[in-house]
């Protein structure tokens, strides 16, 4: 009687058990570790090496296409080129070897007719080649004033486009599902299970507070005792703890690829990594800022957030899991007419 | 011998319930309820349910606890727009988040807070008045009033990171919102806020105690189970009766690491540090941010943080810096 008791019980508490694990998200070792700091500090990168094979796979960047035979017509200089506002220095064929390469980056399914009208090409009149010339002169900023984020590997359309008209991983300003009206408690943009910032219940939009010029991202006390400034909330640093848990998730690294997490703000202990990323950080509020903002007014409704803002990039726009955007590969080396400082 | 090597209770004896022992008036209502014994509460406890007193603290407590989840638990619900699936799914990730801080020490507008303050007050009332029936009916049943005074101690932790360090900030946007992950975020938040809440002394003790407690907890209850079959239940007369149980326990932890508890001190020591744990961390609580703003900063200024050798790279300098 009792022994029938007990294993009823047990099976109880087992099937409890078993509906909570298979509820959650699970990964089987063994992970790969690389230490990537002093002994004992614990700077080390986990990997999953059956996850990273899948990431691996979606990161590939293609096939440059065979340089160009120039012609020695600039289009500027060809009669049969006309309004073409950022890429008339090129030469013809160059020209027409990047709009090749833009098409299969960006509308391979579409096709030239994603931007262009058949019946003059020359034509402003779809949004989508407004929003292309933007976006060319934003490559080009990129590769040349940004050079301290992405380095001499810099990046094409494909970089954050992937084969996709609109790419895959962007943000408008997010105010979160439908709430309650009436007198009940605000969720004060946090406390909901969101994929912004990893599945944490953290503020579910960082990047409308904090890629922002003259945003605040650092938190952390700057002295042993508390002086008359004060200090940033618990809210504040909750804002920067899920921004930090973007670029961790967008990067496919864990917080010490780049931090000493026993002190996050000092930088003697970080690793080099930090300054480029915090290059980055700059880096996607001035494009937001400069760039995207400026098409505001070009975009269709359908193509806007929620408030009405514009589409905006933050880390996983380009990085997409991957710690180096395609492993690293520099695509905008066969393109240099993608390098070329704006006027 | 197996009987004495089960996880659960094997002995659960049948007889008259016990109604307990006859109270004098002073105040003190009669026991209600017929008893009841239940098989599987018997396996982790008593299998005797009742009978029950509440009295007017017990009842009041029960009142205000009930109001104050129903606030915290609807004010969830509200923030997924009263979606049943979703205040399944996302409870969990659900909250009730403290006044933000530009509203300082002031009642702030409901949904901006004033919920939060309405459910720790009940919260806090709800706590308190069962702290008070605990030390009542300690008093009544004749005995120390030793849990009502462990109680206290969680409680102190309590009202530091809820009440009394948010009012040394000068803002209950300090305080800890209500909810399983948010409360956890919060935690972490806090820690990274104030620079590293391990390198905070008191932190460390209470961490001590905590394990501590856990180790104590195991290395006693092994102990009596292990001597059970010789009358080692019988742990309180042995305090000043010593019988061959307590004589083979003492033996085998001197044995074992050279010295041992009596059956009254194992009890003091396991009271301690249950207590000590959220008492020093309570103190750590109320240390930071009043008093420390960094505590990793503190201790470097202390000397007890540990440096290493960051030569596996070039020397990283802040950019910010570099940009001046």
């Amino acid at each position: 009687m009792n022994m029938k008791y007990g294993l009823a019980f047990i099976a109880v508490a087992a099937g409890a058990l078993l509906a909570m694990a298979t509820l959650m998200h699970w990964e089987r070792p063994p992970m790969a570790s690389t230490q990537l700091g002093p002994r004992g500090v614990g700077m080390v990168w986990t990997q999953n090496p059956r996850t990273e094979a899948i990431v691996k796979s979606k990161n590939i960047a293609p096939e440059s296409d065979p340089p160009a035979q120039l012609s020695g017509i600039k289009v500027k200089d060809s009669p049969d080129y006309q309004n073409v506002k950022v890429l008339g220095d090129l030469d013809v064929e160059e020209f027409n070897r990047l709009m090749g390469a833009i098409t299969n980056w960006v509308a391979p399914d579409e096709g030239c007719t994603y931007c262009h009208n058949p019946e003059n090409m020359a034509d402003d009149g779809l949004y989508t080649k407004v929003v292309a010339r933007r976006m060319l002169q934003m490559t080009r900023q990129i590769n040349t004033m940004w050079t301290p984020h992405v380095q001499q590997t810099g990046v094409t359309c494909y970089t954050c486009h992937r084969g996709n008209p609109v790419p895959a991983n962007i943000w408008f300003k997010n105010d979160g599902p439908p709430h309650a009206a009436g007198m009940s408690a605000s969720r004060q943009g946090e406390g909901l299970a969101s994929k912004s910032v990893g599945m944490t219940s953290l503020p579910y939009d960082p990047f409308t507070t904090l890629l922002a010029k003259g945003a605040q991202i650092r938190v952390d006390g700057t002295t042993a005792l508390p002086t008359d400034k004060p200090g940033a909330s618990i809210h504040d640093t909750e804002v920067t703890y899920g921004l930090m848990i973007h670029m961790s998730e967008a990067l496919g690294v864990n917080c010490t690829f780049c931090h000493n997490s026993r002190q996050f703000a000092s930088w003697s202990e970080s690793r080099p990594q930090r300054v480029p990323a915090w290059h980055g950080l700059r880096m996607v509020t001035d494009l937001n800022e400069t760039f995207m903002a400026s098409l505001q007014g070009t975009f269709p409704k359908n193509r806007l957030g929620p408030s009405g803002d514009v589409a905006k990039i933050n880390c996983a726009t380009c990085h997409q899991g991957v710690n180096k955007p395609l492993y690293g590969v520099s695509m905008a080396k066969d393109y240099p007419e993608l390098r070329v400082a704006n006027p | 011998m197996i009987e004495y090597q089960n996880i659960f209770t094997r002995t659960q004896i049948h007889g008259p319930a016990d109604m307990g022992v006859p109270l004098p008036n002073g105040g003190n209502r009669e026991r209600v309820g017929k008893p009841i014994f239940v098989h599987l509460f018997g396996l982790l406890g008593d299998a005797q349910v009742g009978p029950i007193y509440l009295g007017w603290l017990g009842i009041l407590s029960i009142l205000c606890g009930v109001i104050a989840f129903e606030i915290i638990g609807l004010n969830m619900w509200a923030s997924v727009n009263w979606n049943p699936i979703q205040f399944v799914r996302q409870l969990f990730w659900l909250a009730l988040e403290p006044p933000p801080a530009k509203y300082g020490l002031h009642f702030p507008p409901m949904a901006e807070g004033g919920w939060w303050l309405l459910a720790g007050f009940f919260l806090t009332a709800s706590i308190i008045l069962w702290w008070v029936r605990t030390y009542r009916r300690a008093i009544a049943l004749g005995m120390g009033t030793h849990v009502a005074w462990a109680f206290a101690a969680a409680i102190w932790l309590y009202l530091v990171l809820g009440f009394i360090r948010p009012l040394l900030m000068g803002n209950f946007g300090e305080a800890v919102p209500f909810g399983i992950f948010p409360h956890l975020d919060w935690t972490a938040a806090f820690s990274i806020r104030y620079g590293n809440l391990f390198y905070n002394p008191f932190h460390m003790l209470s961490i001590a105690f905590l394990y501590g407690s856990a180790l104590l907890f195991a290395m006693h209850a092994a102990t009596i189970l292990a001597v059970s079959r010789l009358g080692g239940e019988r742990e309180i007369e042995q305090i000043v009766d010593r019988g061959t149980a307590s004589e083979r326990a003492a033996l085998f932890w001197r044995w074992t690491m050279g010295f041992n508890a009596t059956m009254e001190s194992i009890h003091r020591w396991a009271w301690w540090f249950a207590v000590l744990c959220p008492l020093a961390g309570g103190i750590g609580i109320l240390l930071t941010g009043t008093v420390v703003d960094n505590w990793y900063l503190w201790g470097i200024k202390h000397g007890f943080a540990p440096e290493y050798a960051y030569d596996m790279w070039a020397p990283v300098l802040d950019p910010a810096l570099a940009a001046k």
